[in-house]
């Protein structure tokens, strides 16, 4: 099984005609993606991808009733698409717009909470499950269906990780981009208990960074609600303290959220630290039997 | 983004919290000015971005003139290091004459954002004027937080509770103050306002006698006045050089320099140039959708850094095709003469594709097909670099 997106899952393009929208649409319907429309304001009744075009989400939600929408907006644009998606009555919205305001997300994230729906990201790859569905910008085909769980904050390091479980012949049941901001939707913890339930994931791979404390959470978390064998990564071992490492949640401010105090509080709850990125999917395999 | 404090103490003025009177100065001259109208005794505050700067010598009070003339040319000029500006120093270039406070207590005051409870959280102590972590981690009861709900905004009882935690005399002026820096906090998208110290002088007046804002970078597009605020010479030049070229860039103290896309490869790369018994030069992330312009842009970039002996490009493409990168190493090496070390590593999207162009480009690089192989070629470097 896969966790939030399978082969089933409809799903409409917020942003669908911009660069960046009409690019991945096409890149997410040759992985075989359940997309069946868009939307742009101002553009509806046109077509893009053979994909119908709505003004707004709500129109696409009575014409095709989806379970998810994927979101290409600009930032200033992004908080506003969150709620409409939420207020459409979309159950999964994925963000991938990358410098939201993060007093728009304090709020956004509220009203998604309020309306039941689960937010991935924003600032994040999306979400893939392979060989079913792939709802992001990853690279699809270096991903293989199979059975350990990925979790990320980061983008490109994640490939990195896919890509050396699939050298190794080993697969992915879903890898979840959470996003590099400091506040996102889908937590480090609501993965893991995903994962945890699912019968077909055997291990889990957690891939964190520098910056605030969601990966002390989640190894709280593990040590009393996880049973499968987790492996984890922290990059970021030589970032300086008070420099914003690109994501703009990767920062060690006051002291806090280094590499080095993530690790000892994964190990003392019992959780394997990948030291050498270069070792992340041999880790995995170890742990595995 | 940073601000200089009397360019924070406008913006409090702006939302009607009192500050002491002050004038700026960017010479020996214009400070004797500037003490005519402030009068003795008066403060001289160098302005860095920086904390911690009145115990690397950049604030002084000075008595009577004389002294304003010796401590305002000892600090306009001076080479300021401080525990928060690490090992480089920052040239103060101006300072700020104020009028001395009489000063009954000292009470510290910030807003901030808790992400561990996604919500504005406020932080109030009865220990202004010292360093807030040190109270937190010495004496946690002294410090009293207050989560603010962002749908709903900051509410009387918000202020009331800490109010009362302080233990203020004149809470009805603390409570307009607090709710004003609130609303500050809210309109200009910050990170951080700070009052440290937020004095109560004796004649029962609340006066910020240091401010202290940081914005949120991903909201400046709103706020074209905070922007203009925006001080160059607090910032590296390859850093500035960098954003206008949308390259995420940050000046390390090492001696390789790395060329990534992606903020957490960029992290992890930089920690496998550690691993491999060396320091990274830099952070740079070329960004997800990198033009081969972009990279070329990129590659004079790390190359100004005069500290760098070799270069250690990692590429996982994803959306940046391996082609593309490929094309813009070729175009940066070829127009510039380079004779240091290059390691390239390159995965996915049009793999093969990048791995030609560079081979047929008659220029010289070392290859690693993966990030062990990357780990052992700079491991060799130890040889020539050094």
């Amino acid at each position: 099984m896969t966790i939030f997106l399978n082969k089933n899952t409809k799903i409409i393009v917020q942003g669908i005609t911009g660069k960046e929208g009409s690019f991945h649409t096409e890149k997410c319907l040759e992985y075989g993606t359940k997309i069946v429309g868009g939307v742009t304001p101002g553009k509806e009744g046109l077509t893009i991808l053979n994909l119908p075009v709505f003004n707004t989400v709500k129109n696409a939600a009575q014409a095709l009733s989806p379970d998810a929408s994927l979101i290409f907006v600009p930032p200033k644009f992004a908080k506003d698409a969150i709620m409409e998606a939420a207020d459409a009555g979309i159950k999964l919205i994925v963000c991938i717009t990358e410098g939201i305001p993060v007093l728009d997300m304090l709020s956004a994230k509220k009203y998604v909470k309020e309306k039941g729906a689960r937010l991935i990201g924003p600032n994040c790859p999306g979400i893939i499950s392979p060989e079913e569905a792939k709802m992001g910008i990853m690279p699809g085909h270096i991903h293989k269906k199979g059975p350990v769980g990925i979790i990320s904050r980061s983008g490109t390091l994640t490939y990195e990780a896919v890509y050396q479980l699939t050298q190794l012949g080993i697969g992915q049941s879903t890898c979840v981009g959470i996003g590099g901001d400091p506040i996102i939707g889908t937590t480090f913890i609501d993965c893991l208990a995903a994962f945890e339930k699912d019968s077909e994931t055997k291990a889990i791979c957690m891939v964190g960074e520098i910056g605030g404390s969601a990966e002390e959470e989640a190894a709280e978390f593990i040590r009393q609600n996880v049973t499968k064998p987790v492996v984890s990564f922290i990059a970021g071992m030589s970032a300086p303290p008070g420099k914003r490492m690109g994501h703009a949640g990767a920062i060690i401010s006051g002291g806090k959220g280094t590499a080095q105090s993530k690790t000892a509080v994964l190990e003392k709850c019992g959780i394997t630290v990948c030291k050498n990125p270069a070792e992340l999917g041999i880790t995995i395999k170890s742990v595995m039997k | 983004m940073k601000i200089h404090e009397y360019q924070a103490k406008q913006l409090f003025r702006q939302y009607g919290i009192k500050t002491p009177e002050g004038i700026l100065a960017s010479s020996e001259e214009e400070a004797i000015k500037a003490s005519e109208k402030t009068n003795f005794p008066c403060v001289i505050k160098a302005q860095v971005h920086s904390g911690a700067r009145g115990k690397a010598g950049g604030i002084k009070l000075a008595k009577n003139i004389d002294e304003l003339k010796t401590f305002s040319s000892q600090i306009i000029g001076m080479e300021l290091k401080s525990v928060q500006t690490g090992a480089e120093s920052k040239k103060v270039r101006k300072v700020l004459i104020e009028q001395g406070i009489d000063i009954s207590k000292e009470l510290y005051l910030s807003i901030t954002l808790d992400r561990a409870s996604e919500a504005a959280v406020i932080i109030a102590s009865t220990e202004g004027g010292m360093d807030i972590e040190k109270v937190a981690s010495e004496t946690p009861e002294k410090i009293i937080k207050e989560h603010i709900n962002p749908v709903f905004g900051i509410q009387d009882y918000n202020l009331k509770n800490i109010a009362y935690a302080l233990d203020v005399e004149n809470k009805k002026d603390f409570c307009i103050l607090l709710k004003n820096l609130y609303k500050l906090f809210i309109d200009k998208d910050c990170s951080l306002v700070e009052i440290n110290p937020l004095v109560i002088t004796k004649q029962n007046e609340l006066i910020a006698l240091d401010a202290k804002i940081n914005f949120d970078d991903n909201a400046l597009f709103k706020h074209p006045d905070i922007v203009e605020m925006r001080d160059p010479d607090e910032e590296n030049p390859l850093e500035v050089e960098a954003s206008k070229y949308s390259l995420n860039y940050i000046k390390l103290d090492g001696t390789i320099g790395c060329m990534v896309n992606g903020a957490g490869l960029a992290m992890t790369t930089m920690d496998i140039i550690k691993l491999a018994g060396f320091e990274p030069a830099n952070f740079l992330d070329v960004g997800g959708g990198a033009s081969s312009e972009n990279i070329e842009n990129a590659f004079k970039l790390l190359l100004k850094d005069k500290n760098v002996k070799a270069v250690f490009i990692n590429i996982f493409g994803g959306i940046l095709r391996c082609d593309v990168l490929a094309e813009g190493i070729k175009h940066a090496i070829s127009k510039l003469d380079i004779t240091i070390p290059i390691i390239v590593r390159m995965e996915g999207t049009n793999k093969e594709q990048g791995a030609e162009i560079l081979k047929t480009s008659g220029l010289k690089f070392s290859v690693a097909n993966n990030l062990n192989e990357a780990i052992i070629l700079l491991k060799n470097l130890k040889t020539t670099v050094h």
